[in-house]
């Protein structure tokens, strides 16, 4: 990324004004920087996905089944029937154009067809034409159009330039949902072999170890230890952490990118000492060592099929009910697809918080309670003794991340956890966070370097929001529960924010924490001098 | 080009009547069948759309939220219940929001690039408030000519009548609705003519039902105040067409057979057109369901037992060696090791 | 169906408010075959002030204009386009001949859901009232 533009060169060249040509016969280019590199064969073929090949968007020829148009054709019909959404969506849309501006790959690029009614309408033009009399008799007078690979190309382009945040949906005066659109579309593309490795790789490593990145049992066990040294040397103590172990009250399960890099390992480290501080009776899996799912972003099935994982550990583990990490899309899939697609969950217990007798009765058939609702809990009954001042290095910003907020509604309840564990607090603008909150520009599968562009581009009202707070109240570090968002936002806020830090919630409970027995904490859980003890180093 | 299709399209259709009544004196055929066609095709038309909606499944819970959850403890946070519903009636008032206030035009912002850079977001609440004044316009217009439509007259008509009139300008009163409804569809046109973003995604789908409707006003228009046609002839016509007497009187204007022939393009064209989301507005997932999907299980008819995830013995078959080796915990024991090879420790 | 209870209630619901011109039209004539209503004429005077079509089209402006110019120009005669003048007068000129208001006026004004505002001024023929018979 060395010729990469400037955020000010980058900013210059966005131009919102359409091209001269109509968008059907504008020409799309696939160029480094605004694609993802297809799947790797071997990973389409150990989930058993069609025509594994090695193939690149920028060849011309991409080696597509012969019959790839009936494939594509026959995959519409079947999803018209299956999806309502679909089928309404397809016919209702007035292009009045109140999406447009609201998405952040079309706020970063100016490309039109990143205005969600446009990324629709690449679908629609060859609904209207295969399914519907007027498109098959008036042809492209009626916006329809015959399907070709350079329509097919374009859907590659545009399904995977959408993070299917949903916030378009929200704007929408008949809710058409444009993540919706973008799952049909990405299911269709994978019926003729074209997807992204970046999300089908997780797939297939989660299907395989229970985890995306693969991580096999032993070696969660010797990164859970490691983070066990970590804490020992920061608070004094001593803390082990069940794996698998059966007949315990509660299984936490949380995305595995807080294993594995900063700063979500410090989330994690996080949680381990949350559950020490108040003695909760838990286990983990490596089974089920992973919460996110990127089946969402990859077919319906799949996401089934990672899913499914939670409640057959929860019920082999015998527990009575599951935790929640922080995740974005995993939670919009534990909240809107999880209980339809795996339950019901009659072998566990409604959630009730063994500290405070909190009975979760909004979560009574899913069985599974966010942390941030536990700890919230927690906080407010004064379980847990909290030392704010530890974190008074930090002023503090909260991205809600776009599942939490769009799919289910969880704003207050992170809001609520960080106003108690920190002195400095501080909202963005209105029109960027709680349910109008802005992408970090790499979820569904998209925060993969080569897209790199695309995802600085899409940043950019995220980015720019941040650096608004950053200005006027020195903010210096974004709060997210999302651990996509943990991986992206890092060099989004680097690229627009220069200087602002990403933070899990759960970091900094814990830094504020005070563990029963714990040594004097002179450092935080990165190992940096807490307030106060700065001069020691 | 899209626009001006539509526009040509649109006064084709002028023409039609223009010939077919004022030269070929088809008074019958455009008087009586085609209107009656044109219901018989919108109702079946109308109710064939729904109906094939609502024979696709709805799989999935998916509600778009737009506001605080339902809290685990009520006292706690508070919910935005009409946003974010979790029951029925919240949900109905979601609707009723959506679809007689049209709450989501409401959010509208308007996203703007500065120096700095700077990306601001400004309240952009035009096309709700014309989008609004459009509709129902429309709807008054149309619950007016239940006039025409209704002998004796209920009261009610007559009160909209008399409403509409209020302002008591001219001779016949001028209806505010009239120019309230010119206002909208002038803003709605403007807006697809003049912004270019929305020039670029407008389609000869968007225009033509704008011209046509913009015909009707027009003509009808035309008819109240300045051709002043013989309103009871025409109610004798559109009586006919609802006592199933059709008979077409003399005396009626030109204007009124041009008028007549666009109503019945719209209702024809309604049921296969972007015009049914007035249907389709109630059907969108995404706003007709609950968030509850913690509380209440939501049932997929075509859920597949057979996609499942990887069984854990699966799992534990390919790693157990591994697992054992570190000591997690394993359902199925190692099989007993070759002789000479250190025993397990329970030994 | 899915929600097929709901849809179905909603498509009766809007297919009943499509119908109800049917309905009512069934209830309160018995679905009869509408004429439109015959004017009581005058007996004793054929010919209005102006061309029965002329009456017909404009007589809302006609009445409109009469009221300015009698009271705000003051000028109380109207000659009509054969040069013959009329008494500017509501009472006087018009109702002397369309006596019964119930009889001409309100016969298409009801069937039309006109309400003009001339009796909002004038005192309304005495014993006629605005109701239809």
């Amino acid at each position: 990324m060395s010729d990469f533009p400037r955020p000010d060169e980058l900013y210059k060249s966005i131009d919102y004004s359409p091209p001269a040509t109509g968008w059907m016969d504008t020409p799309i280019k696939f160029r480094p920087g605004n694609w993802c590199y297809p799947a790797k064969p071997d990973v389409l073929r150990y989930v058993h996905f069609p025509n594994p090949r090695e193939w690149s968007a920028e060849d011309k020829d991409w080696k597509l089944p012969e019959n790839w148009q009936d494939i594509i054709h026959q995959g519409f019909r079947e999803r018209l029937k299956k999806f309502r959404t679909f089928q309404v969506f397809m016919d209702i849309c007035v292009r009045c154009g109140a999406c447009a501006d609201k998405c952040h790959y079309f706020i970063g690029s100016g490309d039109p067809k990143n205005m969600p009614v446009l990324r629709a309408e690449l679908l629609r033009s060859i609904y209207r034409k295969d399914f519907t009399l007027a498109g098959k008799i008036l042809g492209k007078l009626n916006g329809a159009r015959v399907m070709t690979e350079d329509v097919l190309k374009e859907w590659f382009m545009y399904f995977y330039q959408c993070t299917e945040c949903r916030r378009c949906s929200l704007y929408c005066p008949y809710g058409i949902d444009t993540a919706e659109i973008t799952m049909m579309g990405r299911e269709l593309l994978h019926l003729v072999g074209c997807n992204i490795n970046w999300a089908m790789e997780p797939v297939a490593n989660c299907e395989r170890t229970g985890n995306h990145l693969g991580i096999q049992p032993h070696a969660m066990k010797d990164i859970v230890d490691f983070m066990c040294d970590d804490i020992e040397e920061i608070t004094g103590k001593r803390i082990t952490v069940p794996l698998n172990e059966k007949g315990h009250e509660v299984l936490f399960t949380t995305p595995s990118g807080d294993f594995f890099a900063d700063p979500g390992t410090y989330t994690f480290m996080g949680y381990l000492m949350l559950f020490e501080a108040i003695g909760l009776d838990y286990t983990m899996s490596t089974y089920n060592s992973e919460g996110g799912n990127f089946g969402l972003f990859t077919s319906h099935d799949a996401m089934k099929i990672l899913n499914g994982k939670i409640y057959n550990e929860a019920k082999r583990l015998g527990v009575k009910w599951i935790l929640g990490g922080e995740c974005g899309h995993m939670w919009r899939v534990l909240n809107q697809y999880m209980d339809t697609m795996n339950g019901p969950a009659d072998f566990l217990e409604v959630p009730k918080s063994p500290l405070t007798g909190t009975v979760f009765h909004n979560a009574k058939s899913t069985k599974m309670v966010h942390i941030c609702e536990f700890t919230s809990d927690l906080i407010r009954h004064g379980k847990l003794k909290l030392d704010k001042s530890r974190n008074d290095n930090l002023r503090v910003t909260f991205h809600d991340s776009c599942n939490p907020a769009r799919a289910m509604g969880l704003l207050e309840e992170p809001r609520y956890v960080i106003k108690n564990v920190v002195n400095n607090f501080f909202d963005m603008p209105e029109n960027t966070i709680r349910e109008q909150t802005f992408c970090c520009a790499g979820g569904a599968g998209l925060g993969t370097d080569e897209f790199m562009d695309m995802r600085m581009r899409g940043g950019l009202p995220r980015g720019n929001a941040l650096r608004y707070v950053q200005e006027k109240h020195d903010v210096n570090t974004m709060a997210c529960i999302c651990a996509i968002d943990r991986a992206t936002l890092i060099p989004l806020a680097d690229y627009w924010a220069p200087g602002v830090q990403i933070t899990g919630i759960h970091e900094m409970v814990a830094n504020a924490l005070i563990l029963d027995g714990e040594k004097q904490r002179t450092m935080n859980l990165r190992q940096e001098p807490l307030p106060g003890f700065e001069e020691e180093e | 080009m899209n626009a001006l299709y539509s526009l040509v399209f649109v006064l084709t259709l002028v023409l039609i009547p223009l010939v077919g009544v004022g030269a070929a004196d088809l008074k019958t055929i455009f008087g009586v069948c085609i209107p009656s066609t044109a219901i018989i095709v919108f109702v079946a038309g109308f109710v064939y759309k729904i109906i094939k909606w609502s024979r696709s499944a709805v799989p999935f819970r998916i509600p778009t939220t737009g506001g605080q959850q339902r809290p685990y403890d009520p006292t706690m946070f508070k919910q935005n219940k009409w946003d974010n519903p979790s029951t029925g009636p919240q949900t109905v008032i979601r609707m009723l929001l959506e679809v007689l206030a049209f709450r989501s035009l409401f959010r509208n912002t308007k996203a703007s690039l500065h120096e700095g850079p700077v990306v601001a977001y400004a309240s952009a609440k035009w096309l709700w408030l014309f989008a609004l004044l459009f509709h129902y316009s429309f709807f008054i217009i149309v619950a007016r000519h239940l006039r025409l439509f209704m002998e004796p007259i209920p009261g009610f008509v007559n009160a909209l009548d008399f409403v509409d009139g209020i302002l008591q300008i001219g001779a016949p009163v001028v209806y505010q609705s009239d120019a309230i409804i010119i206002l909208g569809l002038g803003y709605l046109l403007g807006r697809r003519l003049w912004d270019a973003r929305i020039r670029y995604i407008s389609l000869v789908n968007d225009y033509f039902p704008l011209f046509l409707i913009i015909g009707i006003v027009l003509s009808g228009v035309y008819m109240r105040y300045f051709a002043k046609v013989d309103v009871m002839a025409i109610k004798e016509l559109t009586m006919g067409l609802v006592t199933f007497h059709p008979h077409v009187p003399a005396n009626i204007d030109i204007t009124f057979f041009i008028h007549l022939f666009l109503v019945s393009v719209l209702l024809l064209y309604f049921p296969f057109s972007k015009l049914m989301h007035l249907g389709g507005v109630f059907l969108s997932p995404t706003r007709n369901l609950p968030n509850d999907t913690r509380m209440n299980r939501h049932i997929n008819p075509w859920n597949d037992p057979k996609v499942h995830a990887r069984p854990y013995a699966d799992y534990e078959d390919e790693f157990r060696e591994k697992m054992v080796n570190v000591g997690i915990p394993v359902d199925k024991p190692l099989p007993s090791a070759p002789a000479g090879a250190e025993a397990p420790e329970k030994a | 169906m899915q929600y097929g209870g709901k849809i179905i209630t909603g498509l009766i619901i809007f297919l009943g408010l499509l119908c109800v011109p049917l309905l009512f039209n069934t209830a309160s004539t018995g679905n009869a075959a509408y004429k439109q209503p015959k004017l009581e004429l005058p007996k004793d005077e054929k010919k209005c002030i102006e061309s029965t079509e002329f009456m017909r089209r404009e007589h809302m402006q006609l009445l409109n204009d009469w009221r300015d110019w009698a009271l705000r120009d003051g000028q109380r005669t109207y000659v009509n386009a054969e040069g013959k003048p009329f008494s500017i007068s509501l009472q006087n000129t018009c109702m002397k001949c369309h006596a019964k208001k119930a009889e001409f006026c309100d016969k298409c004004h009801n069937d039309a859901a006109v309400s003009p505002y001339c009796w909002d001024c004038h005192i309304q023929p005495e014993g006629l009232s605005n109701e239809k018979k």
